[in-house]
């Protein structure tokens, strides 16, 4: 069932006018306005999105919103509205996205108050909170792209937000590019669902056409998957498209929170979430999923052990986050997937604005080795920070433990008894990176130059505002989706569950014993313990340890040379076909060659008739006579023949 | 009014060509031009609206005996195939006009303002031609000028260039010339008479060779327009030699006459063989889409970049025509406007860039955004267009056609999708070096931004692109009927390839001497 609800184009018109206003209004109207209105605009989107999940509250399960703005694309009988729909995972998602979101924006206005081009900055999140809003509202596949590309473009602009840097830029055309390669498969898998349906007459992709035809599709179910899985990789930073993520974090830190760490890079979890029912098809696919969500996890999580830039570990862990995510989906479990990416927005968001509010308080300080001991100079940093650090690590009680222990116990439930075993392991991992970032960054002496630390400023009003609020989430936001039993139990599961489904096995999945489900906390002190004792018990232990095993610290350091397989296998064979085999020998060489000859040819051609053109009559006469007896000979042979 | 409208739009442009040799001064020569190149637009957007958007047919037919001795008629009419190239070449014949008034063009602004009006008559006269003969005429129209305006007014090489662009050509209309004579001639048997008249031909009966030699001549000329690779290489030259105005007209406008004679002329009056010919043209087309992509990719020089970039977007376009459905064709039709769009803006942006440092290396550029804000700002959302990106006009057109092609022939989708990464990546990549990074040379500092005349250039282009993504309906709708009409040719003729049926070699003369009439 579902009922028209006029308001969500006001979701979508907020931030849309907020565009519009920093773009023509904002460098003229000045700061002040930019402030009010670049938040303000998010802030109503999220009230909207309130309404919409109270108003779906009080319809039965399984209700959704709707709204037909226009026909968008119609052609022969392919129609494609431009049409919003809001269930209760898109609800969830759509609360999340301007939620955290408008937090986020009024976080900026502090961040980047020193930065002359803050009209431009604003008009850039305004248009990725409007492209992410129409992601997770869209009726449709293809609409549904438009939001995909379109957050796609404002991660682009807004890692490169401050191109006059070297390498900013090309840091954000990567991003763009690495997604463009995903995304191909996306439009891949979007033309094999019409290449199918088609055949039956159908030409739609409302997700509720493709939900009552997924009998047709299910031939193709596998390969339609893992190409729209593909698009999700790159656009979620899973193996083998991850590489953009890390370098993304040249961008404005609240960037990094509110498009690298809490709503963008899920986009392919919600993606597989919202096409559950095709995935449910194949369950090759959602192996594949889920084992390419444990191991980027797993790889992601040993990259971010050695990093020392305070950013580059998030990002690595945001990485390693997102794959329990498609752990989670993967094993069939997709509310408990969703789950995880409604606690992790909060905590890692908490997480990035914390490293912000370090990097502001240390005037761009990125280096962990060069921090310490700042628990003191930045205590509400500090406190916020511990807190979602301990929901990260799943603290018992902490949103993250609800979260992620949840799809370890659906993955063992799943009787994936490697996956789990890999997802607790990087439990251990997180604990230990996270520690190792509290500790070297917050406790011990601090490694700042001369008499800085004693001139450090905690983070602003207008920025601890939104540390405060966030961090409040980081803690309780777990509460809504408790064990069964538990007082309202799985609340959140139960309020998804029509829009997400879940696959019959999952749903009964077996019981897991109890040490099972203590194994990933247990993890968690290990990985403690240990940071305890590199970071703040032995710290010159860490320096000998990378020296001893100085191959395995180069490999973890440079992120097991991804980076540099692609650019030889991918970037410099591709620049040498288009340089030296099509530019030089084909284009310049044989076509235009050929052309160039074909024209010397003519030219001496005419040249040699020019010859004949003695201006001699007797020379004419004698040309006149071997032609006529040319011809003459021609018809007396026909005739004598 | 209505009966003289096609008229009155292709004579316009002729007209406004005699008034801009009144002016004595050169401002006011500009000023003649710059509004009788606004008089065809308003025309065109009169003809918009009255265009009735469901109707599949020719309208506002004018029908003149000429020569009746060969079946020449003075013959214009308007449908969904051209409707839209027809409001294209108006509105960019009027913005670059308006445009190398201020400042691009240096010297002989009458004769320049002249020629320019001439290709618009040549260029509106060729797509609203019903007559072979008319048609003719008006393609070798807009050669003259064009030659012209490449030769007097380009930069570089810019005789060879314009020397290679004729001499291509004409190669084609050549071929096209003894092509039309001789489908006339061999219609005359089935037909009963003489006619020049495309409505009348399109019912001709052709033996299956004959047909496969006049396709063939047909296809040549146009493919040289397209351009199809590998008959591409007039195209950078051309384009990058050109001045601002020639490159914008070549690329937004004359391209598509190539494609639109696929429309119009070869597939419709050969269908058989369209078919038969499917394989190849999608195999060149692919190979025009990722060959375009990747020597657009490392070349230096941005105004030539932009060129390469046009022989693989005209490959989407050549793989639309020759899916032959639905999706494809108008996606096709579409993208051939959003490639006018795109790529006009493209020239005009170069040429603003060449105006103010009298470079088009992109190695002499950098930090752009610094320097010309708006001017990168517009070049940001033209690139976003170009490479398709959801939500504007490109993406559209691009998946229309990805769609019709998948429909046909999924090879080849799977390869236009590629393409689709590579735009991507030479776009960004040259977007990138001229606009983002800090600026390394002095001679960047200080530049004047967007001028006001620019603006209103830029701003039209800017709505088409949002609008034309976002809201495409008005456009594919006028399209369908007449895509619908192309393709029940198609059909009937796959119909027949289908089910050969022994055809006695009959008199053809016959048969009913008016079987081109029900067309109409």
């Amino acid at each position: 069932m579902s009922i028209d609800f006029a308001p969500l184009a006001l979701l979508l018109l907020f931030p849309a006018l907020g565009v519009v206003f920093h773009l023509f209004f904002g460098p003229h109207l000045g700061r002040h306005a930019v402030n009010v209105v670049g938040p303000g605009v998010i802030f109503a989107a999220f009230a909207v999105s309130l309404w919409a999940l109270a108003r779906l509250l009080t319809l039965p399960p399984g209700a959704a919103l709707r709204l037909t703005l226009w026909h968008w694309i119609a052609a022969g009988g392919f129609r494609v509205d431009f049409a919003l729909r809001c269930d209760a995972l898109s609800a969830v998602m759509a609360a999340v996205v301007s939620g955290v979101g408008a937090f986020i924006h009024l976080y900026s206005v502090g961040y980047m108050h020193e930065d002359e081009d803050y009209a431009r900055y604003f008009a850039y999140m305004n248009l990725f909170t409007l492209a992410m809003l129409v992601l997770v509202t869209a009726s449709n596949l293809l609409l549904m792209f438009v939001g995909w590309e379109g957050v796609g473009l404002c991660s682009y602009l807004l890692i490169g937000f401050w191109y006059q840097r070297p390498g900013y830029a090309y840091n954000g055309r990567k991003a763009f590019i690495v997604n463009r390669v995903g995304d191909a498969g996306f439009v891949l898998g979007l033309l094999l669902i019409a290449g199918t349906l088609a055949g039956g007459g159908v030409l739609s992709f409302d997700f509720t056409a493709l939900a009552a035809h997924r009998a047709a599709l299910k031939p193709v179910a596998g390969a339609v998957c893992l190409l729209l899985f593909l698009g999700a990789t790159g656009k979620s930073a899973q193996i083998p498209l991850y590489v953009w993520l890390p370098d993304a974090m040249v961008g404005p830190t609240p960037v990094s929170a509110l498009i690298h760490a809490a709503t963008m890079v899920t986009a392919g979890v919600y993606m597989v979430a919202r096409l559950h029912f095709l995935y449910a098809l194949s369950p090759a696919a959602l192996l594949v999923v889920a084992t390419v969500g444990a191991l980027t996890s797993f790889f992601a999580a040993t990259i971010a052990l050695v990093q020392t830039d305070i950013k580059r570990v998030l990002a690595y862990s945001t990485i390693s986050q997102i794959g329990y995510m498609f752990l989670g989906v993967g094993v069939g479990a997709f509310s408990a997937g969703i789950f995880h990416l409604y606690t992790h927005a909060f905590f890692k968001a908490l997480l990035f604005l914390c490293a912000g509010a370090v990097i502001h308080a240390l005037g761009g300080e990125q280096d962990m080795s060069r921090m310490g001991g700042l628990r003191r100079a930045l205590p509400l940093t500090y406190w916020t920070m511990l807190a979602a650090t301990l929901a990260i690590v799943a603290v018992p009680g902490f949103s993250g433990y609800f979260s992620k222990d949840l799809i370890l116990e659906k993955t063992l439930g799943a009787g994936a008894g490697t996956l789990w075993l890999l997802g607790v392991v990087t439990a251990g991992l997180t604990s230990f990176y996270m520690f190792r970032l509290i500790f070297l960054t917050f406790h011990g002496e601090t490694r700042l130059a001369g008499d800085r630390y004693r001139h450090l400023h905690d983070a602003p009003p207008v920025m601890a505002v939104a540390l405060v609020v966030l961090a409040l989430f980081s803690v309780g936001a777990g509460w809504v989706g408790l064990p069964p039993g538990f007082w309202w139990g799985d609340a959140f599961a139960r309020f998804l569950a029509p829009a997400t489904g879940a696959l019959p096995e999952a749903a009964a999945g077996a019981a897991v014993g109890a040490l099972a489900q203590l194994a990933p906390t247990l993890a968690m002190v290990t990985g403690l313990v240990w940071a305890w004792l590199f970071y703040l018990a032995f710290p010159g232990l860490p320096a000998l340890l990378a020296a001893r095993l100085a191959p395995l610290h180069a490999l973890l350091w440079r992120k097991y040379y991804v980076d540099e397989a692609y650019d030889l296998v991918v970037s410099r064979p591709l620049f040498w076909l288009a340089e030296r085999v099509l530019g030089g020998v084909v284009d310049a060489g044989l076509i235009d060659g050929l052309v160039d000859r074909t024209g010397l040819a003519v030219e001496t051609g005419g040249e040699l008739a020019r010859l004949s053109e003695t201006g001699n009559v007797q020379d004419y006469a004698l040309v006149y006579l071997a032609g006529a007896v040319l011809i003459v000979g021609y018809y007396a042979y026909l005739v004598l023949r | 009014m209505e009966g003289y409208l096609l008229t009155a739009l292709v004579f316009s442009p002729l007209v406004g060509a005699l008034f801009v040799l009144v002016p004595e001064d050169e401002r006011g020569v500009w000023r003649a031009a710059s509004l009788f190149s606004l008089v065809p637009l308003g025309l065109g957007i009169y003809l918009f609206v009255l265009f009735r958007p469901h109707e599949a047919g020719y309208q506002f037919v004018e029908r003149y005996p000429w020569i009746t001795r060969f079946g020449i008629y003075y013959e214009l009419g308007v449908d969904g195939l051209s409707l839209f190239l027809v409001l294209l070449t108006t509105l960019l014949v009027a913005l670059s006009m308006i445009y190398s008034a201020g400042g691009d063009i240096e010297q002989r602004a009458r004769e320049f303002c002249f020629y320019l009006l001439v290709l618009e008559a040549g260029l509106l006269g060729a797509l609203l031609a019903l007559d072979l003969f008319l048609f003719y005429i008006f393609w070798e129209v807009m050669l003259v000028p064009m030659y012209f305006l490449i030769g007097i007014w380009g930069h570089g090489r810019k005789l060879y260039a314009a020397f290679k662009f004729i001499l291509f050509t004409m190669l084609g209309s050549a071929l096209m010339l003894v092509a039309i004579l001789y489908l006339v001639g061999a219609a005359q048997s089935s037909l009963g008479r003489l006619s020049f008249e495309l409505p009348v031909l399109y019912g001709a009966r052709l033996t299956p060779g004959q047909a496969r030699w006049l396709f063939a001549g047909f296809a040549v000329a146009f493919a040289v327009k397209v351009p199809i690779w590998p008959l591409h290489t007039w195209l950078p030259d051309a384009h990058t030699e050109a001045p601002t105005a020639g490159s914008v007209i070549l690329a937004g406008v004359m391209l598509k006459m190539g494609t639109y004679g696929f429309l119009r002329f070869a597939i419709p009056l050969f269908p058989r063989v369209a078919i038969e010919a499917t394989p190849l043209f999608m195999a060149l087309a692919v190979i025009g889409i990722i060959y375009g992509a990747l020597v657009a990719m490392v070349q230096p020089d941005l105004k030539r970049l932009v060129a390469y970039s046009s022989v693989s977007h005209l490959g989407f376009v050549m793989l639309g025509i020759f899916a032959l459905d639905v999706q494809g064709v108008e996606g096709a039709l579409y993208q051939m406007l959003n490639h006018g769009i795109s790529t006009g803006s493209l020239f005009l942006l170069v040429g603003m860039l060449y105006l103010r440092r009298h470079t088009r290396e992109i190695s002499e550029f950098g930090g752009l955004w610094q320097s010309l804000p708006r001017w990168a700002a517009v070049f940001m959302v033209i690139m976003l267009s170009s490479i398709g990106l959801p939500g504007l006009n490109g993406f559209v057109g691009e998946f229309l056609i990805l769609l019709g092609t998948f429909f046909k022939l999924r090879v080849a989708a799977v390869l236009a999708v590629l393409g689709v990464v590579l735009g991507a990546l030479y776009m960004l990549w040259a977007y990138e070096r001229v606009s983002f990074g800090a600026i390394t040379r002095e001679a960047n500092r200080g530049l004047a931004d967007l001028s006001p005349r620019e603006l209103l250039v830029m701003v039209p282009m800017l709505v088409l692109v949002v609008v034309m993504g976002l809201y495409p309906g008005p456009f594919l709708r006028r399209m369908e009927p007449s895509v619908e009409v192309l393709l029940g040719r198609v059909r009937a003729a796959r119909l027949e390839l289908a089910q050969p049926v022994v055809k006695p070699q009959l008199s053809l003369a016959a048969q009913a001497p008016l079987r081109g009439k029900q067309v109409r």
